[in-house]
């Protein structure tokens, strides 16, 4: 699998992210800077968390206005995966590439911590490691990631199964007590339509290696490399 | 050849009234007379005045800092330059420093407590590092004091506003509630970064025609005169002086963070510093100063963020996220694109001379021109006299009632503003990005962090004091302050290597106050050389002074230590059952100024622990030793609360409950044994107990096994019996319930 990881200014997880690609390919991915308009071909496009200019004007605002951004917004149509994690997933639903929002943390602070997601399925690229139903635990690390849509949306979310991750409690029940931020429905991750394209607020690169947080977020990884190799 | 300089449209003459605004005595001004030769420009004073500012010069400290040990082995770099460096094998360096941002964050707490983590950043990546930790140490007033909730609030919000966009994880640290902070707290931030030591950048300027090259953010009139501020003793008018404090761009800071380390590693410079206290005066003072060289600066070419900026106030202001750069000569353009790319500004605004004169130009006229040497040879050097206190009489347990409700005490102490869990801090930090942290906080007495390319090596890192300790006994608590650190850096299996030191103390034009740092600077003195750690950077802050009423004497240390294989280092949580609870180290049962006395009895009285610390060595580095055999699976300092406190944090972290009782024939009374302070003592948890204890006795190390872990209770037997989840929600629920009070 080849992968490119997209850099704006102020990104922060780039790093992270391409360190577990590397973990479970061997193959460093190839970093591609805002300013590019063009970059290699490649089997998978991420849009790594951090602070995109400085998450001035609205987090992921500007960035999904940079010159990279048309490219992937191109190539997503053409059907190459993108994963968009955090900042990278404001970035995504600011360029459209998914549906609602994401607002300040109902608490209105910044929260690092561990959290428990239950995989809402496991037919996607992204996913197919997973057992549907199944409880993981990853961190999640940011201010903005309460996850908002219209009751049309949502319902066509439902409806056409393209919620990824629901934030639960350790035994997998879906309830307020595992939400850190107040995203509606506990969604903490999504797909576009056709799941080419998926967002999360968690960062399962933050969990691929058992003394740094465990191993749950490496399966994404792992079934990523299953499906486009 | 001195030339007089111009005198600008509107500049005032100096009076003794804008002299004493400055902040110079009478004596000091005669003595900037008498090296100028002539009577100072405006901007020349407003040089002089940052220069000689307690913050820069450590006219008040210098004499005493001197006493602290610098050097070992494996120090590259201590005190005097932009951090300490610290060799930590595989050609690798570990650049850490911590340093105070107290004054602006009492003023404004947000924007002090992020220039703050800004700052200190700076000062580790200007070294050619890249920060892979924060910590910080904080002190607020009384919970119940009007502002401390606002105070907390705004301090953790900054510390993470700035840390998380930065993009470096914030790892640890400690936060204490006193009153003696009620009008003066303290925010002490630390960064660790790791470089190659082959490639580490200093400040000392050279050769001379080198362009001198400013980059980063616009100047702007914020934080003029910070360094002055922050050498004064506040009154109750001090929220007047918000102008002075800085305000913070993180998203520049990641950018200058890139930019700065994509061009140290190309071979295009020579020299480079942060422009952090006093500015533009102090960076391109030091760096000229440091190389023996001069400096010539024009002033009209600094990037500007507003029209009609005087050079007094680009001299002087402490707009951040700024550095100074000599390049070799040609490399301008390699640099500018650089800085381009990065959306930097960047600007040749001057370059190094043979004069040893720094020499100020306006659009083409002279506006400053004063000779480097002197004002570094007589920069004025006070030894001011001191008292030292005395050590009071140590406290008698039996003076002290026992608890009638054992459960009622432990409860009250884990949940006391001092022990009550700090997550509503540490979860507002990100504190795993990068992908490096083993040991996250409140899981381990130290943070442990992979070192990025060094195999399998960590390091682990820490910060403490315990000012009550230090106000009851100044030498006493500046050694204990040390030796808590080396513990809390061996109880994670690490080898500890050096500090840096963050003294904190009042007005010291008082003798009590200067016996207060002299005394602290002794026992850290004895501490440090005794353990093998050198201070190797350090930060002073004086005037921590509120209508006369000073600080707690709180000299923070922070120390790091590497450990070869982070597969090996143990946090202290308890996560099985059936494993022994041995107590390392001698309980004489020492109460006075104990948390337990504090917080049940009201009582801050007696003297406070003595540090053995021949013990602390011979005690510690057994303990090492058995986390290196694989025999240790939880190990927790005992400190704070003592034995029982250290033990209920380690079950309810873990998840798993234990049983003890004090050893059979102990004559120590029981709450003394439980609660007191002593030093040089551990708890571990261990599968081979029996093994741990054996090889104790074989090293004349004091080790007993007070009992095992296993099941859902927290058990003392005779005395208690909880249920975990009891202590947990007390821990816990502290510290956002009083918090959300405000809300």
């Amino acid at each position: 699998m080849k992968a490119a990881v997209l850099v704006f200014p102020g990104s922060n997880r780039e790093g992270d992210v391409a360190q577990a690609i590397e973990l479970v390919t061997g193959r460093r991915p190839q970093m591609v800077w805002h300013g590019d308009g063009d970059f290699e071909k490649t089997d998978l496009i991420v849009v790594p968390g951090g602070f995109s200019y400085g998450d001035y004007l609205r987090c992921g605002a500007m960035a999904a206005q940079s010159p990279v951004m048309a490219e992937v917004k191109r190539r997503a149509q053409q059907g190459v995966p993108v994963l968009a994690i955090c900042n990278g997933f404001q970035i995504a639903t600011e360029a459209g590439l998914l549906p609602g929002v994401l607002m300040r943390n109902a608490q209105l602070k910044f929260v690092c911590h561990d959290v428990h997601l239950k995989v809402e399925t496991s037919q996607s690229l992204f996913t197919n490691r997973y057992q549907t139903g199944q409880v993981i635990r990853v961190p999640v690390a940011h201010a903005e990631g309460n996850y908002f849509a219209d009751a049309d949306t949502l319902k066509r979310l439902e409806d056409r199964g393209q919620v990824a991750f629901r934030y639960c409690a350790p035994d997998g029940t879906v309830d307020g007590s595992g939400n850190p931020n107040g995203s509606i429905d506990n969604i903490a991750g999504i797909f576009n339509e056709a799941k080419t394209v998926m967002g999360l607020m968690p960062h399962p690169e933050n969990a691929v290696e058992p003394m740094f947080g465990g191993c749950d977020g490496r399966a994404l990884f792992e079934g990523l490399v299953d499906a486009l190799t | 050849m001195t030339r007089i300089p111009v005198k600008l449209p509107n500049e005032p003459n100096l009076s003794p009234q804008i002299i004493a605004e400055h902040g110079l005595s009478e004596e000091e001004y005669q003595r900037v007379l008498a090296i100028m030769g002539r009577e100072p420009t405006l901007v020349e004073l407003g040089l002089f005045s940052a220069m000689w500012s307690e913050h820069c010069s450590y006219k008040s400290s210098k004499v005493w800092l001197r006493k602290l040990p610098t050097k070992a082995p494996w120090v590259i770099q201590g005190p005097g330059e932009n951090a300490g460096v610290i060799d930590i094998g595989d050609g690798q360096a570990a650049i850490f420093k911590m340093e105070s941002h107290n004054h602006p964050s009492y003023i404004e707490p947000y924007q002090g407590a992020a220039t703050g983590v800004g700052g200190i950043l700076r000062d580790v990546f200007t070294m050619g590092a890249r920060p892979i930790a924060n910590l910080n140490a904080l002190r607020f007033g009384e919970p119940s004091h009007p502002k401390t909730r606002h105070l907390v609030s705004g301090v953790v919000a900054g510390i993470g506003g700035y840390g998380n966009c930065m993009g470096i994880p914030t790892v640890g640290g400690e936060t204490n509630f006193h009153a003696a902070y009620n009008g003066n707290i303290l925010v002490n931030a630390m960064t660790v970064g790791i470089a190659r030591t082959d490639r580490i950048f200093y400040a000392a300027a050279a050769g001379v025609g080198n362009p001198l090259v400013y980059v980063g953010s616009k100047t702007g009139r914020d934080g003029i005169h910070g360094a002055t501020m922050a050498s004064a003793e506040f009154s109750d008018d001090s929220e007047e002086k918000r102008p002075t404090v800085q305000v913070g761009d993180p998203f520049v800071e990641k950018l200058l963070l890139e930019a700065c380390l994509e061009l140290m590693a190309t071979d295009a410079i020579v020299a480079i510093q942060d422009m952090g206290a006093a500015g533009l005066t102090s960076s391109s003072f030091e760096m000229a100063a440091k190389g023996g060289l001069g400096v010539e600066v024009e002033l009209d070419r600094v990037p500007m963020r507003e029209s009609g900026m005087t050079p007094y106030e680009l001299m002087l202001s402490e707009s951040q996220e700024r550095m100074l750069i000599v390049l070799k000569p040609g490399r301008e353009e390699q640099a500018r694109a650089i800085f381009e790319k990065w959306e930097l500004d960047f600007a040749v605004i001057g370059h190094l001379t043979d004069s040893q004169r720094m020499v100020l130009r306006w659009h083409g006229d002279v506006v400053g021109d004063i000779p480097i040497p002197p004002l570094v040879t007589e920069a004025p050097v006070y030894e001011r006299p001191w008292t030292l206190t005395p050590l009071p009489p140590a406290l008698d347990p039996r003076s002290v009632p026992l608890p009638r409700d054992w459960r009622a005490s432990l409860i009250a102490l884990m949940s006391c503003p001092d022990l009550a869990s700090k997550a509503w801090i540490w979860r507002q930090y990100d504190h795993l990005i990068m992908g490096n942290t083993a040991i996250r906080p409140q899981d381990g007495d130290a943070a442990v962090m992979r070192v990025p390319g060094g195999g399998h090596k960590g390091l682990a890192m820490t910060s403490d004091c315990t000012p009550r300790y230090v106000q009851a006994h100044p030498e006493t608590g500046g050694r204990q302050a040390v030796a808590e650190a080396w513990r809390n850096i061996t109880a994670v299996g690490a080898r500890p290597l050096a500090v840096t030191d963050n003294m904190n103390f009042g007005n010291p034009q008082k003798p009590e106050i200067m016996g207060q740092f002299a005394g602290a600077i002794m026992g850290m003195a004895d501490a440090c050389n005794a353990l093998d750690f050198p201070v190797v950077s350090g930060n002073v802050s004086l005037y921590n002074e509120t209508e006369g009423r000073p600080i707690l004497p709180t000299p923070t240390i922070g120390a790091v230590g590497v450990i070869d294989n982070i597969a090996h280092s143990v946090g202290s949580r308890i996560t099985q059952a059936g494993l022994g609870v041995v107590l390392i180290g001698e309980t004489r049962g020492w109460l006075g100024q104990s948390l337990f006395l504090r917080e049940l009895h009201g009582r801050e009285e007696g003297a406070p622990p003595p540090v053995d610390l021949a013990a602390e060595r011979t005690n510690g580095d057994f303990v090492r030793s058995q986390i290196a055999m694989g025999r240790v699976a939880a190990c927790h300092d005992l400190s704070d609360g003592g034995l029982l406190v250290a033990l209920a944090e380690m079950c309810i972290s873990g998840g798993t409950g234990a049983e003890v009782a004090q050893p059979a024939g102990n004559a120590v009374p029981s709450h003394a044994f439980f609660y007191g302070e002593d030093q040089a003592r551990y708890l571990i948890a261990s599968g081979s107990a029996d093994d741990v204890i054996e090889a104790a006795h074989a090293a004349c190390v004091p080790a007993v096994l007070l009992g095992y872990s296993g099941g859902p209770l927290l058990v003392v037997k005779d005395l208690l019996s909880l249920p975990l989840g009891d202590i947990k929600t007390a821990h816990e629920s502290w510290l956002p319930q009083y918090m959300s009070a405000a809300e």
